[in-house]
C-alpha cells in the first residue's frame, strides 16, 4: 500500500481513537450563571441575607477553603459572632476592630491583620494569612457584596444583623452631601490627614510602601517637582510604583503650598 | 591539525561572544520596544484607588473606556457559532506558529553542532529541518491574519477593549512579524552562501537572530492572552485601563506561560519534523536514503523527547500560579468539570511516552552494543504500562443508585485510592524516569565507557535511581494518604525534584564518563518500518494535547471573556459536554495533519526535478518523459 495512504489512515485511526475516549466520559455542560439585577429598593433583609449566603459559596468564593478541609476556618461550623469577640479580646490581636462586624469586614480586606494560629502561610509563622484581599481581582467584592456576606454570617447563627440594609446610591449621595464640610485643616499634619497621604507613603511615623518615601523628599525632589507631582499626578507617574495616585481636585491652593513647604523642609527641621 | 585547533578555539569563543551579545541586544531592544510602545506619559497613568462607597469610578478613570457591559444581541450573529469558528483558527494559527517558532530553536543548536563538529550532516539536516518550518510560516500568518479577521468580525466589542489595553503594542508586534519574516528568509535562503569559515558566523547571528525575534513574538502573544485570563493594569470599578503596556502584559500568569510554551513548542516541533522524517524513510528508495532519514527521525525524538521531560514541572508552576491567582479557576480546573478531561491528558500523554520508548527500544536495534542493556526493557514497559493505568483510573465515575449500592459507595474499594493526585503523581513520576532510563541506556548503548571509575559512576546512577523511585513512592503515600489534605500539595515538590536530580545528574554523570569512550559502529536505516509509526504517533498525540490543554487554560475563564472584568454573553458563554470539546479537537487535529502532509509533500517536491522530455524511437511523434 501507498506510505501516503498507509501514515494517513494510522493518523486518523489514532486521532479518532483519542476522540473516542470523550464519549466514554460524563457529559454534562457547565451554563454561565444568571446575571441578577437587584433593586436596592425592593431589598429586604431576608433577601439581603440570602444574596450573602450565595456569594459565600459563589462569587466571593468563601467557601473553597473555610470548609471542614481544614484549609481555613469552617465558619459554618462555629457561631462567627463569638469567636470574633474573642480574637478581639486575644493578647496578640493588633487589628483596629472593636466588635464583630469590624472584626468580620477586618478579616476580609487585610486578611493578615489577624492570622489565626495554624492557619498562616507556611514558613511566617502565623504572622500573614494565605487568603487574598476579597475587594481586589480576582474575587473583587464590593462593599455592599461584602456587608451581604457579614449579614448572613451573623443571621445564620441566630445573631442579629447589625449591618444597615443598603440604601439605593441617590440617597446615599443626597446623604453624604447632607453632612457638615469637614473643618479646614490648620497645619500641614492636618492636610496630609484629610488627604490621606499617609495610606501609601512612609510620613507621619507611616510605614506604608504603596508610594515614594517622602520622609525624605526633600532629597530627591525640588519644591516644583513636588507641587507638580501633587497637582498633577499623571504627568510624574512611574517611578516603578504599581499603584498610581489619584488626582485631589477639591485641595486648595493653601493647602497645596502647606504640604509642599512641609515636605521640602528638612526632616530635622519639622522635629 | 593542532596549529588550526587552536584559532578556531579561539575565533569560535571571539565570534560566540559577540554573536550571543549581539543576539541578547536585539531582543532586548524588540522586546523593551514592545513593552513601551503603549506606555505614553499621561495618558492612563492614574490609577484611581479611591473610590466612594458605591462603586463609582474617579473622574480620570471614568473618561477612559470601561470594559463593555454587553447583551446577547451586542454579539454579530452569522448563523455559525461564533466561538467554534475562532476556535478552529486560532487553534490552527497556534499549531504552525509553534511550529515556526520552535523550529529554528533546535535548528540553530544542531548547526553549531555541525559548525563545531566539522560534519555537514548536521548542515544538511538543520537545512532540510527549516525546510519545514519555511512553508509552514506562510501558514501561520494565513491562518494569523484570517484570525484576527474572524476575532473583529465576530467579537467586535472584546477587540476594542483589548485595543484600548494593548495599543500600539500590537503594531511592534506586526513589525517583529516583518523582521521575523526577513530574518527567516534570508537564513534559509542564505544558508549555503554562508557557509564556511567568518561567513558561518554572519549565518549563526542571522539564526540567533531569528530566535530572539521569534521568542519576542511569543511572549507578546502571550501577554494577550494572561491578560484575558488573570488582568492586570485596570481600574477594578470600571475595568477601564489605567496602567501603562508593561503593567497590562505583566499579569501574574504571564511568565509560567511563556515557559510553558516555550518548552512545549520545542517538544512540538521536535515531534513534527520527525514524522516528515518517518514519512520519508518510509518512501526512501535506497539505503543511503533510509540512514539519512533515520538519523533525522532519530535526531527529532530525541529533541522532542529531550524537551517533554520537563514541561510536567513548568506545567506544576502554571497551575500553581493558576491558583495563586484564583483558587475558583484552580478548582475548576482541577476538581470541577473540566477535571474529566485529565483523564483524556492521561491517556494522551501515556501515549506520547510509551510511543518514544518504544522508538528508543526498536532503535537499539541499530548497535550491536545495545544487547547489554535490552534486559531492562521489559521492565521499563511494566512501569509506564503500571504508571498509564493508574494514571487513567478515574475518583469516581457516574452511577446509577442500584449500581452504587453495589459496589458500597461512590468509589471503588480498592481502585477508589488510585484515583486521586496522590497515585497519579507517583505514576506520573515514575513514567518520567523510566522514560529518562531508556533514554540512557540508548545513548549508552553504542559505547564502551573506557573512564577509570566507571564503576563507581555506575554505583552513583543506581543509587540515584532508588533513592530517587523511593522518595517519590514515599512522598506520594505518606502525605497523600496518611496526612492533612493541606499537605498533600508539598509531596510534589519532593517527587519533582526527586525526577530533576535524576534527570540532571543522570547527564552530568554520562557527559563525564562518555569522555574517551570507544564508541561503536551504528548502522543507521536498521530498524523496523514500524518504528517509524511511533514517530507519527508521537505528533499526532502532541497535537491532540495542545489543543486539549489549550481548551482547558481558555475555559478557565468560564463565562468572562476578561476573566472578573468583561463578562461573556454570547450564546456560547457555557462550557460545552466532553464529546463537543473531543469533536473539536479531533477536526483541529485533523485539519492540521491535513496541512501537515501538504507540507511534507511540498517540501518533497522542491527536491524534485523532471527529466528533460525525449522522442520515443519506437513511435515517432510521441514525446515522452523520460
Amino acid at each position: 500500500m501507498n506510505v501516503l495512504v498507509k501514515t494517513l489512515l494510522f493518523s486518523v485511526t489514532l486521532v479518532l481513537a483519542f476522540g473516542g475516549v470523550t464519549y466514554m466520559l460524563p457529559q454534562m455542560e457547565g451554563p454561565a450563571p444568571e446575571q441578577r439585577v437587584i433593586n436596592i429598593d425592593d431589598l429586604t433583609m431576608e433577601s439581603f441575607i440570602a444574596i450573602g449566603e450565595n456569594l459565600y459559596s459563589g462569587k466571593g468564593t468563601c467557601a473553597l477553603c473555610h470548609n471542614e478541609f481544614g484549609r481555613a476556618p469552617d465558619m459554618l461550623a462555629f457561631n462567627v459572632t463569638e469567636v470574633s469577640l474573642q480574637r478581639i479580646a486575644d493578647p496578640s490581636y493588633e487589628g483596629s476592630a472593636i466588635d464583630a462586624e469590624g472584626y468580620l469586614r477586618e478579616s476580609m480586606l487585610q486578611p493578615s491583620a489577624f492570622v489565626v494560629a495554624g492557619f498562616g502561610t507556611k514558613g511566617s509563622n502565623d504572622s500573614e494569612s494565605p487568603m487574598s484581599a476579597i475587594d481586589k481581582a480576582p474575587v473583587q467584592l464590593s462593599t455592599l457584596e461584602i456587608d451581604a456576606i457579614i449579614a448572613f454570617l451573623q443571621d445564620k447563627d441566630g445573631e442579629p444583623v447589625s449591618v444597615p440594609l443598603p440604601v439605593a446610591k441617590a440617597e446615599s449621595i443626597a446623604a453624604a452631601r447632607a453632612l457638615p464640610s469637614p473643618a479646614v485643616p490648620q497645619s500641614p499634619e492636618d492636610v496630609i490627614a484629610r488627604y490621606g497621604c499617609a495610606a501609601c507613603h512612609s510620613i507621619l511615623g507611616s510605614q506604608a510602601t504603596l508610594g515614594p518615601d517622602l520622609n525624605d523628599i526633600a532629597a530627591r525632589r525640588s519644591a516644583a517637582e513636588i507641587r507638580e507631582s501633587i497637582a498633577n499626578p499623571a504627568a510624574t507617574a512611574g517611578d516603578g510604583f504599581i499603584v498610581k495616585m489619584p488626582e485631589y481636585p477639591d485641595m486648595t491652593i493653601a493647602e497645596l503650598e502647606m504640604i509642599v513647604a512641609y515636605l521640602t523642609a528638612a526632616a530635622d527641621d519639622r522635629t | 591539525m593542532m596549529m588550526f585547533a587552536i584559532p578556531i578555539r579561539i575565533s569560535l569563543a571571539r565570534h560566540l561572544g559577540t554573536l550571543l551579545a549581539t543576539a541578547a541586544l536585539i531582543g532586548f531592544v524588540c522586546f523593551g520596544f514592545a513593552a513601551t510602545a503603549s506606555a505614553q506619559p499621561g495618558d492612563r497613568g492614574t490609577l484611581i484607588v479611591f473610590a466612594d462607597e458605591q462603586g463609582a469610578a474617579s473622574t480620570n478613570a471614568a473618561s477612559l473606556l470601561p470594559a463593555p457591559v454587553l447583551q446577547r444581541d451586542d454579539y454579530p450573529n452569522i448563523g455559525v457559532s461564533s466561538r467554534s469558528i475562532v476556535w478552529v483558527i486560532a487553534q490552527m494559527h497556534l499549531f504552525f506558529g509553534a511550529l515556526v517558532l520552535a523550529v529554528p530553536i533546535f535548528v540553530l543548536v544542531i548547526e553549531i553542532i555541525g559548525f563545531r563538529t566539522g560534519d555537514d550532516r548536521y548542515d544538511d539536516m538543520a537545512h532540510e529541518f527549516m525546510k519545514v518550518s519555511l512553508t509552514a510560516y506562510a501558514i501561520t500568518a494565513l491562518f494569523g491574519g484570517t484570525l484576527a479577521l474572524a476575532l473583529f468580525l465576530l467579537y467586535p466589542h472584546l477587540m476594542t477593549y483589548l485595543m484600548s489595553a494593548f495599543g500600539s503594542q500590537v503594531l511592534v508586534y506586526a513589525g517583529l512579524f516583518f523582521l521575523e519574516s526577513m530574518l527567516l528568509y534570508i537564513y534559509y535562503y542564505g544558508w549555503n552562501a554562508l557557509r564556511y569559515g567568518n561567513r558561518k558566523w554572519v549565518h549563526l547571528t542571522l539564526g540567533l537572530l531569528l530566535n530572539a525575534v521569534g521568542t519576542t513574538l511569543l511572549v507578546v502573544a502571550n501577554s494577550w492572552t494572561t491578560f484575558m485570563m488573570a488582568p492586570s493594569g485596570f481600574d477594578a470599578e470600571t475595568g477601564a485601563i489605567v496602567g501603562n503596556i508593561w503593567e497590562v502584559m505583566k499579569g501574574p500568569l504571564w511568565n509560567p506561560l511563556n515557559l510553558h510554551r516555550f518548552i512545549a513548542n520545542i517538544a512540538f516541533g521536535g515531534a513534527v519534523v520527525g514524522a516528515y522524517a518517518a514519512f520519508r524513510f518510509l518512501s526512501a528508495k535506497s539505503a543511503a536514503e533510509r540512514a539519512h532519514y533515520d538519523w533525522m527521525g532519530y535526531t527529532s525524538n530525541f529533541i522532542a523527547i529531550l524537551a517533554f521531560l520537563p514541561l510536567p514541572f513548568a506545567g506544576y508552576w502554571l497551575t500553581a500560579e493558576i491558583y495563586a491567582y484564583s483558587q475558583q479557576m484552580g478548582m475548576l480546573a482541577m476538581g470541577g468539570i473540566l477535571a474529566w478531561l485529565f483523564v483524556i491528558q492521561a491517556v494522551l500523554i501515556g501515549a506520547i511516552l510509551l510511543a518514544g520508548n518504544y522508538y528508543l527500544w526498536t532503535g537499539m536495534a541499530r548497535s550491536e552494543g545495545s544487547a547489554r542493556y535490552r534486559w531492562a526493557i521489559k521492565y521499563i514497559a511494566t512501569v509506564l504500562i503500571l504508571g498509564f493505568l493508574v494514571w487513567v483510573t478515574p475518583h469516581n465515575v457516574i452511577y446509577t443508585t442500584a449500581e452504587a449500592i453495589k459496589l458500597g459507595g461512590r468509589n471503588h474499594p480498592v481502585l477508589g485510592p488510585l484515583g486521586i493526585m496522590p497515585a497519579k503523581n507517583i505514576a506520573v513520576f515514575l513514567m518520567l524516569i523510566g522514560t529518562f532510563l531508556s533514554f540512557q541506556l540508548y545513548r549508552r548503548a553504542d559505547k564502551v565507557i573506557t573512564v577509570s571509575w566507571q564503576g563507581w559512576g555506575n554505583a552513583l546512577m543506581t543509587s540515584i535511581y532508588i533513592v530517587a523511585v523511593l522518595n517519590i513512592i514515599f512522598a506520594g503515600v505518606y502525605y497523600g494518604y496518611f496526612t492533612n489534605t493541606v499537605y498533600k500539595v508539598g509531596s510534589s515538590v519532593i517527587q519533582v525534584m526527586s525526577t530533576l536530580v535524576v534527570i540532571v545528574v543522570g547527564v552530568v554523570i554520562d557527559s563525564l564518563m562518555f569522555r574517551g569512550a570507544r564508541t561503536l559502529r551504528v548502522s543507521w536505516g536498521r530498524v523496523t518500518n514500524r518504528s517509524q509509526y511511533a514517530l507519527f504517533a508521537l505528533p499526532i498525540a502532541f497535537t491532540w494535547l495542545m489543543a486539549l490543554m489549550g481548551y482547558v487554560r481558555s475555559s478557565v475563564r468560564t463565562h468572562w471573556h476578561v476573566y472578573t472584568v468583561m463578562r461573556d454573553n454570547s450564546a456560547d458563554n457555557f462550557i460545552p459536554t466532553l464529546q463537543t470539546v473531543g469533536n473539536m479537537v479531533t477536526l483541529v487535529t485533523l485539519l492540521f495533519l491535513a496541512f501537515l502532509l501538504f507540507i511534507f509533500w511540498i517540501a518533497n517536491l522542491s527536491g524534485t526535478r523532471q527529466l528533460p522530455i525525449t522522442v520515443d524511437a519506437a513511435s515517432p511523434g510521441a514525446r515522452v518523459s523520460a
